[in-house]
């Protein structure tokens, strides 16, 4: 299984972490990860003005990339996947936009929204198989009890992200039960860290995160997961020392149950 | 009022703002309600009044954090968030009106700032 792969800036900056073992996980899998060449940063939020047309560009470049080497596109980070998708979606079905773009770029053949985006957990469960990584786990992370943290961007908006049910979804549980954990049950898990308002109001980012917190270490958790940077950040210095529990990447768990964490 | 800055917002947003119902379920489920002096069922009726002065002056414009809950939990898909991103937008756009700069970012940095809250923040923030 060969895909093209979309890191993004963070995974090459402050996640790298998220970004290796989950190299080292598709390697363990047997799935190619390709870097796209001379990729650009997403921005990091799509711009909801439907006639903002040059912030959306480094996405349909990227999308356009992956066309030309005929293969689906694999994202990781939260916020990359949700801008690539909602390009992506807008190239298909916003006529004007897509008109715009196209010819701003020239490209060899127009770019329609052909390629197809898929989360680096959809590719776990749509093409590896939840079953198939139960079957390559090596050290099952039995009685280990994890929180996942969707946060807002893998889920929404969600007929455009189609990942999962918004409000109740399922796929990073049922990844944690692949690998031999177990899934904590709790309410905060789609609601927001408080996000990139860090930079504009940092007790306001502290409010949302705390709250997120809170009720994972009510519910039982000794960790929680997240694919998102800014999550992960958000929960780890803007919540409370006392009580904080543990946060990191779903795919530094999937590395350690598949025996490639280094 | 600038009868040109409704407008601009519908064409922006692409919002039907005549699909509110009023329920005020965006509102409910907002994280920044607390944090708003107008809250996103607010912008939907001000706009459609043409109310625009005081949501375009106001720092409601900045507390959206983009995390589509209004979106995805509105009953008639009217897309506040949509709404508020296309006054912030209006805003943001004219000559001088960047909320955020570059200049301000050194100050803001930490070890472990991640390069998606600098981005996104600049994208949200500035032109």
């Amino acid at each position: 299984m060969i895909f093209s792969y979309y890191p993004g800036c963070t995974l090459k900056n402050k996640a790298q972490d998220l970004d290796r073992y989950a190299r080292l996980s598709a390697e363990k899998l047997g799935v190619a990860l390709e870097e796209l060449e001379e990729w650009q940063c997403c921005g990091g939020a799509f711009s909801m003005g439907r006639d903002e047309i040059a912030s959306k560009l480094a996405s349909v470049r990227a999308l356009n990339a992956a066309k030309e080497q005929g293969r689906d596109l694999v994202t990781l980070c939260s916020a990359c996947h949700n801008v690539l998708k909602q390009a992506n979606d807008a190239m298909a079905n916003d006529a004007d936009f897509s008109l715009r773009a196209n010819n701003y770029m020239q490209l060899a053949a127009p770019y329609r929204g052909e390629t197809q985006v898929i989360h680096y957990l959809e590719l776990l469960r749509d093409r590896v198989g939840f079953e198939a990584l139960k079957k390559a786990v090596v050290k099952p992370l039995t009685g280990r009890k994890i929180a996942a943290y969707y946060g807002c961007l893998l889920l929404r908006p969600s007929k455009v992200m189609g990942m999962d049910n918004p409000e109740n979804p399922r796929i990073m549980e049922d990844f944690l039960r692949a690998i031999g954990a177990q899934p904590v049950t709790w309410a905060m898990r789609n609601e927001c860290c408080g996000g990139y308002a860090v930079m504009e109001d940092r007790g306001l980012a502290a409010q949302k995160s705390e709250r997120v917190m809170d009720n994972a270490r009510d519910m039982g958790a000794e960790a929680i997961v997240t694919a998102c940077p800014l999550c992960l950040y958000n929960l780890k210095k803007n919540t409370l020392k006392e009580g904080r529990l543990p946060v990191l990447y779903f795919t530094e768990l999937l590395a350690e149950a598949l025996g490639v964490k280094d | 009022m600038n009868k040109f800055d409704k407008e601009q917002i519908l064409h922006t947003s692409g919002v039907n703002v005549l699909k509110c119902m009023r329920c005020g379920k965006c509102s409910a489920t907002c994280p920044s309600y607390d944090e708003m002096e107008y809250h996103p069922h607010q912008f939907v009726y001000m706009v459609e009044k043409g109310d625009i002065e005081k949501l375009m002056a106001s720092k409601s414009i900045y507390k959206c954090l983009s995390c589509y809950a209004c979106v995805e939990r509105c009953p008639r898909g009217v897309e506040p968030a949509k709404v508020v991103e296309a006054v912030r937008l209006q805003v943001i756009r004219r000559q001088g009106a960047n909320h955020l700069t570059p200049d301000d970012i050194p100050a803001l940095l930490d070890e472990d700032l991640p390069q998606q809250a600098i981005v996104t923040a600049m994208r949200k923030y500035s032109k």
